[in-house]
């Protein structure tokens, strides 16, 4: 009796230390239960049986075929929120039977930021620092559509040097986003030296913005009114050695991947998705291109004066992976199309609406008039008011559909801010293209669809 | 027999003067310095990037600003074999008990940056949603200021990080 | 590019739906709502957002929630891209949708409380104590 108290007590102390050791936490009990999987359960002394088939002193040999194994057995498998190929904090919860995935649900919600309650306390001059932060892969588009939207409530049409530019910085995020989806799409699926290929030259692109906007990502550049700052010294220079060298390294990835036969055989006839499939589920942007449907907004309803530029729309039939693949290498020509041409058609002017109002006043008049003291004063506290009305504008980036709803009340800060991102609704569209396909194709498919989390969960 | 002959020589030539007579390749130290020295060579990360800053840890790690010259750029994806946590990115109430979780998995000593402006304090949205500084969950060793900060200053901040260890400040 | 708006009541939402769908608007492209708090009544209005691409149109559909119960028919079976929008919906305002095959809470956690796009709801902001300031409530 004596002996096996203390045995029961040596046990479980010991267990106690495995606990300790596996989780190795000082800060309070937080989820210790939940993080041992790294402790192994022991067993109680009285379970003597278990213990010798443990130990393997009793070999119990009753192993038999079965001959019906149902097929009913499913299981279910995570793809955590932290994971190296779900782009961002994304989890799925897959049913798999055998290797083929049956269902599959998206849970969201990891990086919900309340960017819509924050911007209804900021007001209409501060509101791109928010929506810039939303989908961070292209923030200069996030920032054109909430100033687009707040311009059409305040009724106002910004000057012709102010929308090129507009164009010019957002194509050049056009190609910075789809080199992203291209070199994170490679190397999910394999191919490493993309991912150092599309970041390199993505660098070109972000030295072009350091040197305009002082910033690589989340400019806060382009602001109801205009843009913050006109374009630097020399700017055509730096912009020619983009057109230049991007083309030619293009060449490079087409060389490496697109008659590669690991490459087709990963990609092509993975992940269809039809055009019903498409507006069933709300996508827009290259997915709905590559499944052979012509919709772009910049040709359809066109936004900033991008009617007035020469340029195509790329259009696949197949709608799968390796479709979609190469409608983003062909959009990125596209957009150097359209830079070319909005460098070489610059108007001369102002960079910023002239009404005093809404623009502030250059720096160096406010030792001089007291008028643009004020104004300055009050549009940097305060803010300029928009009438009341409510306004839905727009446009196309580089994942679909972007748009913005603002309800104003009459004062300076937005009464209801709503983005419309584009990856919150294609990833409505993972599901559809992941169920009855392997497991494995999960994360082509994932890439495909270039979700970027922080439109998805704003 | 040779070896013998060997060490008398070495014996002769240390009770000559010290160390200082002795071939180059011999260096003394102690445990400790070379164990701390050792840490902080080739630190692998574990994949935390969240959000924005999460891109500009993928831009360190790539051809312009090469982590690799430090022998970080292998990320791993399973903390069991990971050492340092960037924690790159704002954290949501619904992400806090998931990275917890993961700090926990990895194996000591592990250390954590906390890289920009939202995971140090919270940053620009001091709402319900995030949580104000991943310091409410983890201990963090270095912080990196920036929204996001630039691929130099995360070098720097990593830097900083192999400085404390070699000093001793940090002990684990 | 100026949609037209069509103001609805909840009893005749779904047949406007149905019928906005056989006039050739394939997609639905953004469902929200509007938390109109002691300025309007009723409070709650959905805003809902239609797209043509055959005939590049666009339609905007505004309904007010009945007050009491916060409920509105859901118009998944139609377009299924409402799926997201309409959780989104009820974990930030609780709306309540009829017919929604899965409605939870989607951005929050799923044992939080309250919705927090409410204009009752605060922002949740801590106030940030600066060192040396004179300590402010």
């Amino acid at each position: 009796m004596k002996n096996n108290n203390t045995k029961k007590s040596k046990l479980t102390n010991f267990k106690n230390k495995l606990d300790f050791w596996a989780t190795n936490s000082e800060e309070g009990g937080w989820n210790i239960s939940s993080t041992d999987e790294g402790s192994q359960k022991m067993l109680e002394n009285e379970n003597e049986k278990q213990i010798k088939i443990q130990t393997g002193t009793e070999v119990v040999d009753d192993f038999v075929i079965d001959e019906d194994t149902s097929d009913d057995e499913r299981m279910i498998v995570n793809m955590g929120p932290q994971h190296p190929s779900t782009h961002g904090v994304l989890r799925l919860q897959a049913e798999l039977e055998g290797e083929v995935v049956r269902r599959v649900k998206p849970i969201i919600g990891y990086l919900h930021t309340g960017m819509e309650k924050t911007g209804e306390e900021l007001n209409y001059f501060q509101g791109p620092t928010n929506t810039t932060r939303m989908d961070y892969l292209s923030p200069l588009f996030n920032e054109l559509v909430f100033s687009l939207t707040t311009e059409k409530l305040i009724g106002i049409e910004v000057p012709k040097r102010a929308e090129t530019i507009r164009i010019l910085m957002t194509e050049l995020n056009r190609v910075a986003s789809h080199l992203v989806a291209l070199a994170t799409g490679g190397m999910d699926i394999g191919a490493l030296s993309m991912m150092i290929f599309g970041f390199r030259e993505r660098e070109l692109i972000l030295d072009f913005f350091e040197k305009t906007t002082g910033l690589r990502m989340n400019h806060n550049f382009i602001r109801p009114g205009g843009v913050a700052a006109d374009l630097p010294d020399g700017w055509q220079k730096d912009i020619k050695e983009i057109l230049k060298v991007i083309p030619e390294k293009l060449k490079d990835y087409d060389d490496m991947l697109l008659d590669n036969p690991i490459w087709k055989g990963r990609l092509q006839n993975v992940g269809i998705l039809t055009t019903e499939e498409c507006f069933a589920y709300g996508i827009t942007g290259p997915s709905l291109r590559a499944s052979g449907y012509s919709w772009d907004l910049r040709k359809s309803q066109p936004y900033s004066g991008i009617e007035n530029y020469d340029f195509d729309i790329p259009i696949l039939k197949e709608g799968d992976v390796f479709a979609r693949w190469r409608v983003k290498v062909l959009e990125i020509f596209e957009s150097l199309k359209i830079i070319d041409q909005a460098m070489q058609n610059m108007p001369k002017g102002p960079y910023k609406i002239q009404d005093k109002k809404i623009t502030p006043p250059p720096r160096k008049r406010l030792d001089e008039s007291m008028e643009a003291l004020i104004h300055h004063f009050k549009i940097y506290t305060e803010g300029f008011k928009v009438p009341e009305g409510d306004a839905y504008v727009a446009i196309e980036s580089p994942r679909g559909e972007l748009g913005c709803y603002i309800v104003s009340d009459g004062s300076s800060k937005p009464y209801r801010m709503h983005v419309r991102g584009p990856s919150f609704c294609n990833l409505q569209a993972l599901p559809v293209i992941m169920t009855d396909s392997p497991i494995a194709d999960a994360v082509a498919a994932i890439a495909s669809l270039d979700p970027v989390i922080g439109d998805v969960d704003r | 027999m040779e070896y013998s002959s060997q060490r008398k020589i070495f014996q002769r030539r240390i009770s000559r003067g010290g160390l200082i007579y002795t071939p180059d390749n011999i260096f003394t130290t102690t445990i400790d310095k070379a164990v701390r020295w050792s840490r902080t060579q080739s630190m692998w990360p574990v994949t935390f990037g969240l959000a924005c800053c999460a891109i500009e840890m993928m831009a360190a790690g790539s051809a312009k600003y090469d982590l690799a010259r430090y022998g970080m750029e292998v990320f791993r994806a399973s903390p069991r074999q990971a050492d340092l946590m960037i924690v790159a990115g704002r954290v949501s109430q619904k992400m806090a008990p998931v990275l917890r979780q993961v700090y926990d998995q990895m194996a000591d000593p592990k250390w954590v940056i906390a890289m920009g402006a939202c995971s140090s304090t919270g940053g620009m949205f001091n709402n319900y949603a995030l949580v104000q500084g991943v310091d409410h969950i983890v201990p963090v060793d270095i912080y990196v200021p920036g929204c996001p900060p630039g691929p130099q200053s995360l070098m720097h901040g990593i830097l900083t990080l192999h400085e404390k260890i070699m000093d001793g400040e940090i002990n684990r | 590019m100026n949609p037209e708006i069509i103001k609805s009541t909840a009893e005749d939402y779904k047949a406007l739906v149905e019928s906005i769908k056989n006039d050739g608007f394939e997609m639905m492209v953004d469902l929200t709502v509007v938390d109109w708090f002691r300025k309007k009544e009723p409070r709650f209005e959905v805003v809902v957002q239609f797209l043509s691409t055959s005939q590049n149109k666009r339609k905007t559909v505004k309904v007010f929630v009945n007050d009491e119960d916060l409920t509105l028919s859901s118009i998944t079976e139609l377009y299924p891209s409402a799926n997201f929008y309409e959780r989104e919906a009820f974990d930030m305002f609780g709306i309540i949708f009829q017919n929604h095959p899965d409605l939870t809470r989607i951005l929050m956690p799923d044992d939080w409380e309250g919705h927090p796009l409410r204009k009752n709801y605060g922002s949740g902001r801590i106030p940030v104590q600066f060192k040396n300031a004179p300590k402010v409530d």
